[in-house]
């Protein structure tokens, strides 16, 4: 081949992938990097018209008003219970599947199916079976059980537990179960012959090449658990009973009034405790896996 | 000592019988599991077959309105039942030829989800192209970004989009909800991850034979990551098929509501249709998921580990 002609090639291609990045980042840019930074820009001043810088006001406003606290409250006490049932209980499940038992596709196939559910096609199953005069409770008044509103009483963030789980633990099982595929065997193996017990080899080997897939589906549960929402909103509407309101129906509750300074506020607050909380993950899981990630 | 031969061989059954017992608990306990994750889905397609009469006497009791004075006898226990008493196709019927509203919310679906798999795909794919092959300080600031704004929730991300929706003129249009989607990070990140597994030995040989970056980006890139594209686009499709948040704050006109938000409002008297609908709303994420399982599959393995 004419050698110059690959060298003026080279210098020309070290452009393309540039080039394929401009879409993309415009589009970022456009849609959430430039209106983020004008948020923050809102979120410290008094009001969009006479612009007077206030610096926290807003915040404090914010942190001070009662709808806020609440949804709060309630999104950190779900995500606080779900997130570490999410990731237990699918690992549970993985681990099951990996003890070769049978009809192993056809139960990953049955544990995968409600993610692929729309939410909005089982509320109304969800409605029959938790609803005061529900299938739940007619199940449990066998037992002799007093009736309870589920949805309407302090037991409403057990159901959207329940239906948090069932929605996302097949997504976090296929993630475990790759990672329990790549654990190497011969270290297993050589645990095994050097005599360890199954619990040693859970806790000291398994465990420790989980962890990156560990710290992943925390991260990605918690995520998720702020889509909790859908359910919520499709099985209550608007306004649920009190211990069901979430941050998101806080925020459509604000943007029904458009009130910018709130909203921005609000929503710089919840990045602000996502990248601590995700940073602190991070560190954690960089301080327990570093000796098997090298 | 041939006893202690049979003393080792018992203990071997013993503990053989010990693992078959072991696994059949296992197994019943998995199949335990599979029930309870499948049922509310065959639930709700079993019921859409019965007929509007069956399924007001069978949940009456849950949909029925409560203000007193309504004459309508509703059974106070409500009925859960797998198999309706016969198989009917009216509430079908009805939803197909009678209440186009439905059909309409299926569309406006349709309309809202397509163009957002597919642009997000196939800006995604240069990107990532993009962020796989350059080097570099910036490169890495730069995706270090698209991770934090792919992990920020709905309630962080939809202020600025309401924001810029406004500025742009185009909110309570579709097109508030389709231009962010297109430019979710997400599937950049995945993609990412994915072409960076390709050897670089086969870009170099490529490379070699005179090849270019288009060249290498349509000839090795692309038909390498094909599984990967479908896996992706099952998992973006599943996200924006089940949105309820943006619609919410972005259109304010019901009209362009997608199924995924309108369904909730069906109003009680009309809960056989709704179940009906339902099951067809469910319908192209089953049959995706029935071909694409091993996609599914693929995509969210890729996804496992934000570091990779």
């Amino acid at each position: 081949m004419k050698k110059n002609k690959t060298v003026k090639r080279r210098d020309r291609d070290s452009v393309f992938p540039v080039l394929c990045l401009i879409p993309s980042i415009v589009g970022v840019l456009i849609f959430f990097i430039i209106p983020f930074i004008v948020i923050i820009y809102y979120s410290m001043v008094d009001n969009p018209i006479s612009k007077d810088f206030v610096f926290l006001e807003n915040y404090i406003n914010v942190l001070k008003n009662n709808a806020f606290k609440k949804a709060a409250l309630n999104t950190f006490t779900f995500s606080i219970i779900s997130v570490p049932l999410a990731v237990v209980l699918s690992m549970l499940l993985a681990m099951l599947l990996d003890c070769k038992i049978p009809f192993v596709s056809q139960f990953r196939t049955s544990f995968l199916c409600p993610m692929m559910v729309p939410v909005a096609s089982v509320v109304l199953i969800w409605q029959v079976i938790f609803h005061y005069n529900g299938a739940l409770n007619d199940f449990l008044s066998n037992f002799g059980a007093d009736k309870i509103d589920w949805l309407k009483s302090e037991m409403g963030q057990i159901v959207i537990v329940v239906l948090f789980l069932w929605k996302n633990l097949g997504y976090n099982m296929i993630l475990f179960l790759s990672a329990l595929n790549n654990i190497p065997k011969d270290v297993l193996e050589v645990a095994t012959l050097e005599g360890a017990g199954s619990m040693y080899k859970f806790f000291k080997i398994k465990l420790r090449y989980l962890s990156p897939t560990i710290l992943f589906v925390t991260v990605l549960s918690l995520i998720n658990s702020f889509k909790v929402f859908r359910e919520v909103y499709l099985l209550t509407g608007d306004y649920p009973y009190d211990s069901l309101y979430m941050l998101q129906h806080f925020m459509n509750n604000t943007f029904r009034n458009i009130d910018y300074q709130k909203l921005s506020s609000a929503a710089i607050l919840m990045a602000i405790v996502m990248i601590i909380i995700i940073g602190a993950l991070f560190i954690a899981e960089n301080k327990f896996g570093e000796d098997v990630e090298g | 000592m041939s006893n202690s031969v049979n003393a080792e061989r018992k203990k071997h059954s013993l503990s053989r019988t010990k693992q078959k017992i072991i696994m059949s608990v296992l197994t019943i306990f998995a199949a335990a599991a599979a029930i309870v994750f499948l049922l509310p889905t065959v639930l709700t397609i079993a019921n859409s077959f019965m007929s509007a009469s069956e399924i007001n006497a069978n949940y009456g009791a849950v949909f029925a309105k409560t203000e007193e004075g309504s004459k309508v006898y509703v059974s106070e226990k409500i009925n859960l039942k797998f198999i309706p008493d016969m198989v009917s196709f009216s509430q079908y019927y009805t939803v197909l030829f009678k209440s186009p509203d439905y059909l309409l919310k299926f569309w406006n679906s349709v309309i809202l989800v397509v163009p957002i798999v597919v642009f997000q795909l196939a800006t995604a794919a240069l990107a990532a192209y993009g962020f796989a092959r350059l080097k570099g300080r910036p490169k890495e600031i730069l995706f270090f970004v698209y991770i934090v704004v792919m992990l920020m929730p709905y309630q962080v991300t939809l202020v600025p989009n309401y924001l810029v929706s406004d500025w742009l003129n185009i909110l309570d249009t579709r097109w508030a909800i389709i231009l962010p989607g297109i430019f979710t990070p997400f599937s950049v990140f995945l993609l990412t991850k994915i072409m960076r597994r390709i050897p670089p030995a086969m870009i170099e040989a490529a490379q070699l034979d005179g090849a270019g970056e288009l060249q290498i980006f349509t000839y090795i890139c692309m038909p390498l990551c094909k599984s990967a594209l479908y896996s992706v686009a099952i998992l973006v499709f599943i996200d924006y098929w089940n949105m309820v948040e943006q619609p919410l704050i972005l259109l304010s006109d019901s009209d362009l509501y997608p199924l995924s938000v309108f369904l909730s409002q069906i109003n009680t008297g009309e809960i056989g249709l709704a179940f009906a609908v339902a099951t067809i709303y469910m319908i192209p994420a089953l049959l995706i998921f029935l071909y694409g399982e091993d996609y599914l599959v693929e995509g969210i393995t890729y996804s496992g580990g934000i570091k990779g």
